[in-house]
């Protein structure tokens, strides 16, 4: 196409100045999707379906799915991307007033990171190790044409330093991403996406593995930069809660379509669709302790999605008229609907919260498991300093803390998986060996441990039921028995008996981690430490897993130690907690009094930066 | 941490859908031989392997019998003519592949045997004993492997259970920095710390755990090693060294009458294209492995 075309497209939409609010902007969106259909490449399977929603300048929508559900597919699209084995099939994406699916593979060069730029999920993954920052974002502006000659992009580039917080100085411009934080990545991938000035940007996750801390900083800035420059941002996630903390608007997928999408206040507040009301329940309080409540079933992939609405096979509320056809959008409000024939019966069910199942600890009998002076080292790098710590019988203590702070460390201890250790660590009074292989028999039955990613902690080479049974070596039981057990703990981890004979790689991840349960249960310990056992989990099957490992503890009278960077999460879970940072613990006492009363100051900060629903609806 | 964790469900997700859709499962095998290279590798090692099996049973001639004129031209009943002594050529051609079939296979049965045990200790162990045992195997490796067998051969003879030795314990090193490598990232699992917090057996964690998991590149590399044994096992014939002087074999063949390669081509010619042939199939074979393997391992929900 021509410049003067190219220009139609590329204008920023306004430099510098606020984005005309209120009365205009439903007119004039930046950015306009429209029954956005995308297929598996050669056949007729959606991945994505009529999906349609507008963004005015300078508002924020959040799009909001568990994995799978097409969110990123949509975000790309709006770059006129998808991966390798998809299509799009249908619908148009217009930005000013051309449609980024009609345009060639040149066109679409020159618009992306001009007119519509991508923050990706990963800076570490985005940014060239080999290239300075400086260089890098010089790039972005030499490759689209914009400021007249290299003095004039350098200033440029300085402001969106600026503009990110960062150091603007050649020192810092001069630097390589690895010197940088996780943190002040992310910000240069904001920066990068923001030097053109853009109309419309994409934010796919940015904030995925950063500390809450920096995660609060980071959203706002993006708030900041999209209100002053007038961009239209997509905010794709999985959180609920950083969304409502962050979205104007919100927009809800499963299984490839928009379910439900409306103000993030109304939305919030006034579910119209019944798995937004779900996806609500399954979400932590920080505020109060509540069960959470998993959804049942799994989402439907491409290729085995049932006729009718999506959700149906999965809703407590489904008649048959829900498997008739697709649900036409139903109008709940200003700019609020929702895809479901059912949304009166929905808006009118109130919003359950019933009480954690965790049973109550015996605080005054003599601790299960107490480490007192624990030092842990790397090497001569000593890396925990000083823990004093006791868990009581049948209590759940949570562990919390940001990365690095050496939670998981102290766990992988404790179970003896990382043994450079001085100090005491106890079991009912009798001291442990520090490996895990200097332990009798009966200590390593006691304390059992249940790893962080499901997806690593199963091995792909061995069943279900063979993984499970292997701890049953430790109490040397004949082969009927072992079975009968195998059988006994996958049931009441609610896996049926078929399960013994599939291979992890044939599980969703929600069922690995009931496996990995299982399999840590199975001998019946009294201490299990669970290491962020629902950070790669989608939040339905947090909640599921949350719920199960509450009851469990209530159940088998098990003493938990429940490590993570999650505070609302231990709220539901969780009688104690003791916060860490940098390797020591800085706070510890009842869930309630430390979220409600934080002395330290390190906890005070932690919960002002936890996003929370609640943000949305205040 | 959780970064790495979520992206990777993410991606494993993502990955498994289009995989699902896409490529039916199978194991490694099924797919390499959905591969017209394997399936071709395949013909041709197994035309060759034939030949050395079924050959001395429909060999016209005994191989030391003499039946015509040193170098004698085809014709007169004998199809590829007669070698430097007068016997029949495709008689000790039948005869001559059995044994650098066996010495190539049982070298390569030690090398990687061996191999696999050094370099799932080496990833395992993490340790002192990992750089002592890498290091000596980077001692082997810095000599050539023809070399290392030449020397043995000159210091105690040709005897069979010598090649087999030199050329499995030079195989063995370089089978073992491929094992080391795909193990190393697998030892890094979390189910290798659950097996480590019930302080099962450290054999077993090898067995149970690591092994099968490498699996894979295991496959790749013996057919990899096998290819380069069948060349050095003929090589070392070639340069005098077989385990019988006098016996038929392909390596000896191109020796003895390469001298006659104007007069008489078929006396170098037949061994040297069953060699070929042979090391072409069984890398041909190898190639497809590594692609399905490599096809598979991007395909599967745990990388």
């Amino acid at each position: 196409m021509s410049a003067e075309e190219l220009d139609d497209v590329a204008a920023p939409a306004a430099s510098g100045s606020a984005a005309p609010s209120g009365a205009g902007a439903d007119v004039a969106a930046a950015v306009s999707v429209r029954d956005l259909r995308v297929e598996v490449a050669g056949t007729r399977l959606d991945i994505v379906d009529g999906v349609s929603f507008d963004i005015p300048p300078g508002e924020v929508l959040g799009l909001v799915g568990e994995s799978g559900s097409g969110k990123t597919t949509v975000g790309l699209c709006l770059l006129g991307h998808v991966r390798r084995g998809a299509t799009i099939a249908g619908g148009s994406v217009i930005v000013g007033s051309r449609d980024i699916l009609q345009l060639d593979a040149l066109s679409l060069r020159r618009l992306r990171g001009r007119t519509v730029s991508y923050v990706p999920q990963d800076p570490a993954a985005s940014l060239n190790p080999a290239l300075r920052i400086g260089a890098q974002l010089l790039e972005v502006l030499t490759v689209h044409g914009v400021g007249d000659d290299r003095p004039a992009r350098t200033e440029r580039v300085r402001e969106a330093m600026r503009e990110v917080a960062l150091p603007d100085d050649d020192a810092f411009l001069r630097r390589y991403p690895h010197q940088l934080s996780g943190g002040q990545q992310q910000r240069v991938g904001l920066a990068m996406a923001f030097v053109c000035r853009p109309r419309v940007i994409v934010l796919d996750e940015p904030t995925t593995g950063l500390d809450v801390t920096t995660q609060a900083h980071v959203l706002q800035t993006v708030r900041e930069l999209t209100q002053i420059h007038g961009a239209a941002a997509l905010y794709v996630s999985h959180d609920l809660a950083v969304v409502a903390s962050l979205a104007d608007r919100v927009a809800v997928m499963y299984a490839g379509r928009l379910v439900e999408q409306g103000p993030a206040a109304a939305l919030f507040e006034d579910a119209g669709h019944p798995y937004t009301r779900r996806l609500l329940a399954a979400v932590p309080d920080l505020r109060q302790p509540r069960a959470l409540e998993g959804i049942p079933g799994r989402a439907p992939s491409p290729g085995h999605r049932p006729s009718g609405c999506s959700f149906a096979p999965r809703c407590l509320l489904a008649i048959d008229e829900c498997t008739a056809a697709v649900p036409d959008e139903v109008v709940l409000g200003p700019v609020h609907s929702a895809r479901c024939i059912r949304t009166d019966v929905v808006r009118r069910s109130a919003r359950v919260a019933s009480m954690p199942a965790s049973g109550t600890p015996l605080v005054d009998a003599a601790p299960v498991l107490a480490a007192s002076g624990l030092r842990i080292r790397y090497g001569p790098v000593e890396v925990v300093h000083d823990i004093d710590l006791q868990l009581a019988p049948r209590e759940c203590l949570a562990v919390v803390g940001e990365s690095g702070s050496g939670k998981t460390t102290l766990a992988r201890t404790i179970a003896g998986l990382h043994s450079t250790r001085d100090g005491e660590l106890t079991l009912d009074g009798t001291p442990l060996a520090p490996s895990s292989r200097g332990r009798s028999r009966e200590e390593r039955r006691r304390v059992q441990y249940v790893f962080q990613n499901p997806y690593g902690s199963l091995n792909p080479r061995l069943t279900v039921g063979d993984s499970v049974r292997r701890p049953l070596r430790l109490l040397s039981v004949d082969d009927a028995e072992a079975r009968r057990r195998v059988s006994a703990i996958l049931e009441r981890v609610s896996l049926d008996g078929s399960y013994a004979r599939r291979y992890p790689d044939q599980l969703s991840g929600g069922e690995r981690q009931r496996v990995a349960i299982a399999r840590a249960l199975v001998c019946e310990p009294e201490v299990l430490i669970c290491d962020e056992v629902t950070s790669a989990l989608d939040v339905s099957v947090q909640a599921a897993v949350v719920d199960l490992l509450a009851e469990l503890q209530r159940d088998l009278g098990l003493s938990m130690l429940f490590v993570t960077h999650n505070l609302p999460l231990v709220r539901a879970i969780a009688h104690r907690v003791a916060v860490m940072q940098q390797g020591r613990i800085v706070e510890t006492g009842p869930v309630a009094k430390v979220v409600d009363e934080p002395q330290a100051e390190y906890t005070r900060r932690l919960l002002e930066d936890t996003p929370q629903i609640e943000a949305a609806t205040d | 941490m959780s970064n790495e964790a979520v992206e990777s469900a993410t991606v494993s997700t993502v990955a498994g859908t289009v995989a699902h859709l896409g490529t039916p499962r199978g194991g490694l095998l099924r797919s390499a031989l959905r591969m017209w290279r394997t399936r071709i590798g395949l013909l041709c090692a197994g035309v060759v392997i034939l030949v050395a099996i079924v050959g001395p049973l429909i060999a016209p001639h005994d191989p030391s019998e003499f039946v015509a004129a040193p170098y004698a031209p085809r014709g007169d009943g004998l199809l590829f003519g007669a070698d430097h002594l007068g016997q029949d050529v495709l008689s000790r051609f039948l005869h001559g592949g059995r044994s650098i079939l066996i010495l190539s296979v049982l070298s390569t049965v030690l090398g990687v045997g061996g191999g696999v045990l050094v370099g799932l200790v080496s990833a395992y162990a993490r340790n002192a004993l990992d750089d002592v045992l890498m290091r000596s195997m980077d001692v082997v490796l810095a000599f050539p492997q023809l070399m290392l067998a030449l020397v043995a051969m000159a210091t105690v003879g040709p005897k069979g259970w010598l090649i087999v030795l030199t050329v499995g314990l030079t195989t063995l090193p370089r089978v073992a920095r491929v094992i080391r490598g795909a193990a190393v990232p697998v030892v890094e699992r979390d189910f290798v710390g659950a097996s480590e917090t019930l302080a099962e057996p450290r054999l077993r964690i090898l067995a149970v755990d690591v092994l099968p998991n490498v699996t894979g590149p295991l496959v790749v590399e013996t057919t990899l090693r096998l290819t380069y044994a069948v060349g050095l096992v003929a090589s070392l014939a070639f340069l005098g060294f077989a385990a019988n002087p006098n016996a038929a074999d392909w390596g000896l063949m191109i020796q003895e009458n390469a001298s006659a390669l104007t007069v008489q081509p078929w006396g170098t010619l037949l061994p040297v294209i069953a060699i070929a042939v042979l090391t072409v199939g069984t890398g041909l074979i190898g190639d497809g492995l590594a692609r399905a393997s490599s096809g598979i391992d991007r395909g599967r929900a745990d990388g």
